[in-house]
């Protein structure tokens, strides 16, 4: 087991270095810093312009082999993806704050979101066509089909109104923090408080894609043979829906979970510029917006790193849950 | 055989007393007394069609160590009753009537109260064994959840028991297997952890629907034996739902035939074989190919199909398939009523039948056997239609999925000769992953094989290129297994049909009159070319499917196990017809089939395979009634025979475990590792079956056999 992971890895390795440079290569010959310079007011001189942009290995009058090598080289040697144009520091520190953000901002609202899915769906499942199982479906369709931007203007409305009319702030919703009160224990209330909205949009759009994927594969679990035989020897329905046909029908979905968890560390830009998060989501636009060359590429190198690592941890979930991958 | 811990639940109330009201098992039956009594049971479900009335009135009584077989075609109910005996059908069902166990009702019982009978008092073996386990817990598991639902015992007690019952289903080395997932048993093995899982808890009543069906026949035999031992280690009561008479026939001691929802006849084994009143059984059992049939019979035809129970005509339900039907048949549904003691038939001419002992040649239309011009001229003087020599096709097997690399290689044939003449079946013959699909694929793909050289029609058709390759294939066609699968749903019949004769440039002309000449050939009315496939049977798409492949006169028929998708009753009209065409338009068949009895009914000749070589080879009769092959001798042997005084004395060769993996054969024979007669040889001898590969030998004119030691018993008699 152990051996077949590193080969794994070292696959992924090779994977994502192709990638990664087939970015940089993108980035380096269709992003242009260089106008960033000539905007500048008062208008710099062109040499000025040029040696700073050499300076951070920016300048498109240097072959792009050469560029991408010093580039390279400087990862290799030094970990330095590369500084920002027109601001100080590398890139790597500026991602290292914003995955703390990105982490802080999803791991409540991911893992509630499926758990929540998970169990809406298993339940549905067992409750095909009542009404607790059509209002579940509505809901989660409505969800689906409402683009995640309008879904948090609606609960920010919601959530002003809620401060408006009973007058005390409950909901935050701009930032990781504000005015902190100055009780025991007040910066953890203050930072759950901005919490609340943002997990709140996350566990509702990945509760409705799970609960619907969920509901799904319970169904099909439940029309098992398998599922009659445990209720044959005796097993209750529930017992026998729990023990039975809800382990099996976990299988495909450890795989989806995997893949959200490290997609969403990109994926989740809308919720982190309406909440006004600076995490990954966000920084992936800034780069781009901005003739970020080495911002994009770190961007693409830390999305190729989450896909790898969630295709990873789907197998090894998959592992753990499905003895039939296990053995062999 | 261990003895088995038996955990009896002792007669705690005196007789008479009030039971517990959720406890009918706690009363221990002696043999002979009735446990289970139906009476006037109705399942019915709501569709959109219309009511499904999928059982309509059903009495019987079960008496403890008696085995009761439920006989039937598909929809005809025998499932539904078991399901709603058991209290597992679906909660859209509507039951009525009465189903007693030890005299106290189930119906109307809530879940939670039958719970606790099911797997206790009475417990259930399913069809498919690949799909009736959990995957992702082990056997262990499983069997140890059925002891502790039910009994309060230490898990290390029930482990140490499950392991008990392992071995009492034969499975080797319980100990270890015992820790295995159901993906590491096959199929046979799965069925015995089933049947252990059913015993668990030394029911009153077993119920098995269609327990061996999916299985291979060597297979059913172990399985079939392993069920009669539990069922004598626990003194249960066993209701066998199947639709194989011959399985029926060695395990039943009464039988109640199931007819659309109805009950059409209920006697013991031998009333309902040898003196059945009611023309549907007798139909039935005159449909089956028989293996120990000597000469060619042909089969009784059963015309028609079941009805559909959504809306059921007055009168009885048979009539329309029914060659004696008068009218009062098509007016009143006739009850089910005794003939003689303890037989019963639903049958207005059933005292006709009884008293002019009429059998099924004198009700039903008998396919008429005439041979064929071809038929009567000596083989010798015949064309070779295919050829086939040195066959070998193997396949890598592969390991890796960004690296991948070849681990090994699956021989799936391995070196076979085969010649078919013209006018000529024959039939291959062998168990699952034996290589005669592989070696049909090979005939069919017009590929180099890995080895060996495939003349189909005196030319190679891995050579052809363009318009011979063409022309070949138009000599060369083949009827698949499953005719739902086999023709295109969105097709009308004219379009499926016509297919082929546009591919070959048939003008329009042309082809509707060959459409029209061709539904007329296999039986159906040419006024139904515009109707799709799903409008059909099962039995008439299959007759489909032979008059596509037979549309531009082929010469050459590759048929894939064209009949073991069908039920028996409509299986016998599609042998008949397969084996008039034969003789009218000339043709040859290679006929692949697991079904040694249809086998021996349809085929001039029979090559036997086992693990990609031919074992046993030659004219049909000579094999089957002088098998020399011990694994032809076994798979014969394994058969049931529909008849229950031959198979209550038959002496079985039981074959022990699985076949090998074609990934890793036995070195040498590669039978040796089943083999019943390698046992009794001396050591050298022995050593011969490890080190040396069998050569085909003749052991008569037209008959071969791979055997060191085909003069070892020679006389085997499957019969006896």
């Amino acid at each position: 087991m152990g051996r077949y992971i590193l080969r794994r890895l070292l696959n992924y390795a090779i994977l994502l270095f192709v990638a990664v440079s087939l970015t940089y290569f993108l980035a380096a010959s269709q992003l242009n810093p260089r106008v960033l310079w000539e905007l500048a007011n008062p208008p710099l001189p062109a040499e000025t312009i040029e040696a700073s942009l050499r300076a951070k290995n920016l300048s498109d009058n240097v072959p792009l082999l050469e560029r991408y090598w010093t580039w390279l080289t400087g990862i290799v040697t030094g970990w330095e993806w590369g500084e920002q144009p027109r601001q100080a520091g590398d890139v790597s520190e500026e991602i290292g704050r914003r995955i703390g953000v990105s982490i802080r901002l999803i791991t409540i609202g991911i893992l509630g979101g499926i758990t929540l899915g998970v169990v809406l769906g298993a339940w549905t499942a067992t409750r095909q066509y009542k009404i607790s199982d059509r209002v579940t479906t509505f809901g989660a369709l409505a969800i689906f089909s409402v683009p995640v931007f309008v879904l948090i203007s609606i609960i920010q409305v919601l959530a002003t109104t809620w401060n408006d009319v009973t007058g005390i702030r409950v909901f935050e919703y701009i930032g990781e923090t504000g005015s902190v009160g100055s009780y025991p224990g007040a910066w953890l209330v203050d930072r759950l408080q901005h919490l609340l909205l943002p997990t709140l949009v996350l566990v509702l759009s990945q509760a409705a894609f799970f609960s619907r994927i969920q509901r799904n594969l319970m169904l099909d679990a439940l029309g098992s043979d398998f599922v009659r035989t445990a209720r044959a020897k005796g097993l209750r329905q529930g017992k026998a829906v729990m023990k039975h046909a809800l382990r099996t029908s976990l299988i495909p979905t450890g795989t989806y979970f995997a893949f959200s968890v490290a997609t969403l560390f990109l994926g989740s830009t809308f919720v982190e510029v309406l909440f006004n998060f600076h995490g990954m989501g966000e920084f992936a636009i800034t780069t781009i917006q901005g003739q970020d060359v080495h911002g994009a590429v770190a961007v693409a190198a830390f999305g190729g790193v989450c896909v790898l690592v969630g295709a990873t941890l789907a197998d090894l979930m998959v592992a753990a849950l499905d003895p039939r991958v296990r053995v062999s | 055989m261990v003895t088995r811990p038996t955990v009896r639940t002792t007669p705690t109330q005196p007789s008479g007393s009030a039971t517990t009201e959720d406890h009918p098992a706690a009363r221990r039956t002696a043999a002979g007394e009735v446990v289970l009594s139906v009476r006037d049971l109705h399942v019915t479900f709501p569709s959109e069609a219309g009511e499904v009335k999928a059982v309509r009135g059903l009495d019987f009584d079960l008496r403890a160590g008696e085995t009761m077989a439920i006989v039937g075609e598909s929809g005809s109910g025998k499932s539904v009753t078991s399901l709603a005996i058991m209290g597992l059908h679906p909660s859209s069902a509507r039951i009525t009537g009465s189903v007693r166990l030890h005299g106290e009702e189930l119906l109307g019982r809530t879940d939670e109260q039958l719970s606790r009978l099911r797997g206790k008092a009475m417990s259930m073996v399913f069809q498919d064994p690949l799909s009736a386990l959990t995957p992702v817990y082990t056997i262990g598991d499983q069997i140890v959840e059925a002891i502790r639902l039910h009994r309060d015992v230490s898990a290390a007690q029930a482990w140490k028991e499950a392991v008990e019952l392992l071995d009492l289903v034969g499975i080797p080395n319980p100990q270890s297997r015992v820790r295995s997932f159901p993906h590491e048993f096959s199929g046979g093995m799965r069925q015995r952890a089933m049947i252990a899982m059913a015993v668990a808890n030394d029911p009153d009543v077993i119920i098995a629907d269609e327990p061996t069906t999916a299985l291979d026949v060597t297979i059913q035999a172990q399985v079939l034996e392993v069920l009669k031992r539990a069922q004598r280690e626990t003194g249960a009561a066993v209701i066998m739902i199947t639709h194989d008479l011959g399985v029926v026939a060695g395990i039943a001691d009464r039988v109640t035939v199931m007819y659309a929802g109805r009950p059409v006849e209920q006697g013991s084994v031998d009333d309902i074989y040898y003196r059945p009143h009611m023309p549907y059984t007798i139909g039935l059992l005159g449909s089956v190919p028989r293996l120990d049939a000597g000469e060619k019979q042909p089969l009784a035809t059963v015309e028609g199909n079941p009805p559909s129970v959504v809306s059921l005509p007055p009168g009885c339900p048979f009539a329309p398939r029914c060659p004696l039907a008068e009218d009062q048949c098509r007016e009143v549904e006739p009850a089910l009523v005794p003939h003689a003691p303890a037989h019963s038939a639903a049958c207005h001419l059933a005292d006709r039948v009884i008293r002019d002992g009429l059998g099924y040649a004198d009700i039903f239309p008998v396919g008429e056997h005439a041979p064929g011009a071809l038929e009567r001229l000596p083989r010798e003087e015949r064309e070779t239609v295919l050829d086939i020599s040195g066959l070998k096709r193997h396949y890598p097997l592969m390991k890796g999925s960004v690296f991948r690399r070849r681990v090994g290689t699956v021989y799936a044939v391995d070196g076979i000769d085969l010649d078919l003449k013209e006018g000529e079946t024959l039939g291959l013959v062998g168990e699952s992953g034996s290589g005669k699909s592989t070696t049909l694929m090979e005939v069919l793909n017009f590929v180099p094989p890995t080895e060996g050289l495939i003349t189909v029609l005196g030319q190679n058709p891995a050579e052809l290129r363009g318009k011979a390759r063409k022309a070949l294939r138009r000599d060369l066609q083949v009827v698949f297994q499953d005719p739902m699968a086999s023709l295109d749903p969105r097709m009308t019949v004219f379009d499926l049909i016509a297919e082929p004769l546009h591919a070959h440039r048939w003008s329009k002309a042309d082809t509707s009159a060959r459409v029209e000449e061709l539904m007329a050939t296999v039986g159906l009315d040419p006024a139904h070319v515009n109707r799709y496939p799903g409008q059909f049977s099962g039995g008439q798409r299959q007759r489909i499917g032979i008059a596509r492949a037979l549309a531009l006169k082929p010469r050459l028929l590759v048929l894939d196990e064209p009949v073991s998708a069908l039920d028996v009753s409509i299986q016998a009209g599609v042998i008949n017809l397969l084996d008039e065409l034969k003789a009218e338009l000339g043709l040859s068949y290679l006929f692949v089939a697991h079904d040694l009895a249809v086998i021996r009914h349809i085929a001039d000749r029979v090559a036997v395979m086992y693990l990609g070589r031919i074992v046993e080879q030659g004219e049909v009769d000579e094999v089957y009634d002088h098998p020399r092959h011990p694994y032809t001798q076994a798979l014969l042997s394994a058969i049931p025979i529909p008849d229950p005084q031959t198979e209550r004395t038959r002496e079985r060769i039981l074959l022990t475990g699985d076949l090998p993996s074609p990934a890793n054969p036995p070195s040498g024979c590669r039978f040796r590792t089943r083999c019943p007669r390698k046992p009794a040889l001396s050591e050298a001898d022995q050593r011969r079956c490890v080190e040396e590969s069998p050569v085909l030998l003749a052991v008569g004119t037209d008959h071969t056999s791979a055997c060191h030691f085909n003069d070892v018993d020679r006389h085997v008699d499957f019969r006896a």
